[in-house]
């Protein structure tokens, strides 16, 4: 088995926190140190916010998990400067072959647009993507940032009175209390937080079991992502094989409700299934095998006083999509510079509740998306099965049907609905830059990428409008970055951000959002902008 | 917008019924049905139309009005 289960990463230690007489105060207490809690860390931490962690463990996650990362992923990685290590060590796919009984009916091509510095994914095992999160945590902290890392502490119990937050804490050497402004409870789909609050988390159960083996082999399998519907080695169900970093494969097998998973589990019955699903000479080595069933549901409500619910603790989904871990990181995007402006007195308390609206909107969208996918793959009845397979069989010769294939859908980042935090839009300007849509990316002509320019605050982005004509007399700090596209040879800024206009000007805010734009520099609007964006209501 | 097509469409219905029913000769019950789901889904993309599957939808579930 793999050392880096057993390195412990962050080992408990004694704080001083636990001889205080009466309870430490903290401003930002991050329950769970996954993938989603350890990139709050790092967001709050570059915008000098302090912040304490704690995990009931003290290692990564055990097996490799969310394998799959998205590219609005990779480029939040950016920003909270891992990008290059996860793109580095993480295995690049772009085609998909889908595969019916004993046929492949089609492939499809990822790679989509040019002028993106990352990749639409990457495959890398969250045990990689944890000890990356984590290390580049401990650089901030090496380098003087305010970020106290808590092993083997785990809350047991969590008090709200007014604007503090009392949580109690269990470690190795007995218990304690400290206090908190703000709790971002990061802790999982079993979140001990929420059932702490006695909080609700409805939705669908799927009746399903699926097996999970990890296998390292030599076997000549390509880089791609292969999906099966009922293929001769599983017969009636579904599986997939994909590529992670270091020889490993990861294998899913969907089982079927009516399974004994303890049985399941033993090398005796996971060989002889991988075996014929690969081939009788193939040498392989399990390196971990795990069953999962999955719900999709969300919480009714992200925000509840002074605790915050972000990623699995706030919404699940199937893992038809890479929908989870990738959601989950996006919640902290969307959180992060929110509660550092209200911390530091920018912004009232009531822009968090546009961290509510809208992470319950991408969250609705992928339940929903993830929903159809596993209907699809897993149809419930028999009518379902039937169309199902009739869409199969005619994707095989038409194009038509292919897109009604579903496999997973891929993530994606949500583009917010209009609200009082984005500006209306103006005419003429493409679709998939408008208020409420993630910045598109697009390469510049000194071979730089536009996402790589951006501060970590607002900034304010003109296209052929010369940035001497600007001048602001802004409270909040913004950066002004000027393009021109007369020498865009691919056309991709002018296709991403102009249209059918010839100047522009954009509002993104400090998650790469676009709250504003328009064609012509207007100083009124843009400072109204900026306050809508902060929550301040006119 | 478009409206579905609620009157007597085909130049000869009779043809069609009856291409309808030779297709299904001999087939099985689950071959039928599977024949039965192509067609939708081939027809479906003809139309192409939300509203007008939509309605088609509504009105195929609504018994009392078919």
């Amino acid at each position: 088995m793999n050392k880096i289960f057993e390195r412990p990463l962050y080992p408990y230690f004694h704080h001083p926190d636990q001889d205080a007489r009466t309870p430490a105060h903290h401003p930002v207490v991050i329950v769970g140190a996954g993938p989603v809690g350890l990139c709050a860390a790092i967001d709050l931490a570059q915008r000098n916010i302090p912040v304490v962690v704690v995990d009931d463990n003290d290692k990564v996650s055990f097996g490799s998990r969310a394998i799959c990362f998205a590219k609005r992923t990779l480029e939040i990685c950016d920003r909270l400067g891992v990008g290059d290590r996860l793109v580095d060590k993480g295995v690049q796919w772009n085609l998909g072959k889908v595969f019916f009984d004993e046929r492949k009916v089609y492939e499809f091509n990822l790679l989509a647009e040019e002028g993106h510095q990352r990749p639409a994914f990457i495959n890398l095992q969250q045990y990689y993507v944890e000890v990356y999160l984590f290390e580049r945590l401990k650089k901030l902290q090496d380098d003087g940032a305010p970020v106290d890392i808590r092993g083997k502490t785990k809350v047991v119990d969590l008090d709200q009175t007014g604007d503090v937050a009392t949580v109690s804490l269990e470690t190795p050497e007995g218990s304690y209390q400290i206090t908190a402004n703000w709790v971002i409870a990061c802790d999982g789909a079993n979140s001990p937080t929420r059932q702490m609050l006695g909080l609700d988390f409805v939705g669908r159960v799927f009746e399903d079991n699926f097996l999970i083996a990890d296998v390292t082999m030599e076997a000549e399998f390509p880089t791609e992502r292969w999906f099966w519907f009922d293929p001769p080695f599983n017969k009636g169900q579904s599986a997939l094989l994909h590529k992670q970093p270091d020889g490993v494969w990861r294998i899913d097998l969907q089982l079927g409700w009516d399974v004994d998973k303890e049985e399941e589990k033993k090398p005796e019955n996971v060989i002889p299934r991988l075996k014929a699903m690969l081939g009788e000479d193939v040498e392989f080595d399990l390196e971990w095998v795990s069953i999962y069933t999955f719900q999709c549901r969300r919480m009714e409500r992200f925000l509840h006083n002074r605790v915050i619910f972000a990623g699995d603790s706030a919404h699940q989904v199937s893992p038809f999509g890479a929908r989870g871990a990738n959601s989950g990181i996006q919640d902290v995007d969307n959180l992060c510079w929110k509660l550092a402006e209200v911390i530091q007195g920018h912004a009232p308390e009531s822009l968090l509740e546009s961290y509510n609206s809208e992470r319950v909107f991408a969250a609705d969208e992928n339940i929903l998306n993830s929903t159809r996918s596993t209907d699809f793959i897993t149809p419930k009845s028999d009518v379902s099965r039937l169309f199902r397979d009739a869409v199969l069989e005619l994707s095989e010769h038409h194009a038509f049907a292919r897109p009604l294939v579903n496999s997973g859908r891929l993530s994606l980042p949500s583009s917010y609905r209009p609200s009082t935090y984005f500006c209306a839009d103006v005419d003429g300007l493409p679709d998939k830059s408008r208020p409420g849509a993630p910045c598109p990316d697009a390469q510049l002509e000194d071979g730089r990428f536009l996402l790589q320019t951006l501060s970590a605050g607002f900034n304010l982005v003109t296209f052929n409008l010369s940035a001497d004509r600007i001048t602001l007399d802004s409270d909040t700090p913004l950066d002004l970055i000027a393009f021109e596209t007369a020498h865009d040879k691919n056309q991709t800024l002018h296709e991403r951000y102009l249209g059918a206009q010839k100047s522009a000007i954009y509002l993104i805010r400090p998650d790469q959002y676009i709250a504003a734009r328009w064609t012509e520099f207007d100083a009124k609007a843009i400072k109204s902008a900026i306050s809508a964006a902060l929550g301040h209501t006119a | 917008m478009s409206d579905l097509k609620l009157h007597p469409n085909f130049i000869n219905g009779d043809d069609f019924y009856e291409r309808l029913l030779t297709a299904h000769e001999g087939l099985t019950k689950a071959q039928s049905d599977a024949l039965n789901a192509r067609l939708i889904i081939l027809l479906a993309n003809h139309i192409g139309d939300m509203d007008v599957l939509d309605k088609a939808i509504t009105l195929a579930k609504d018994r009392r009005k078919t």
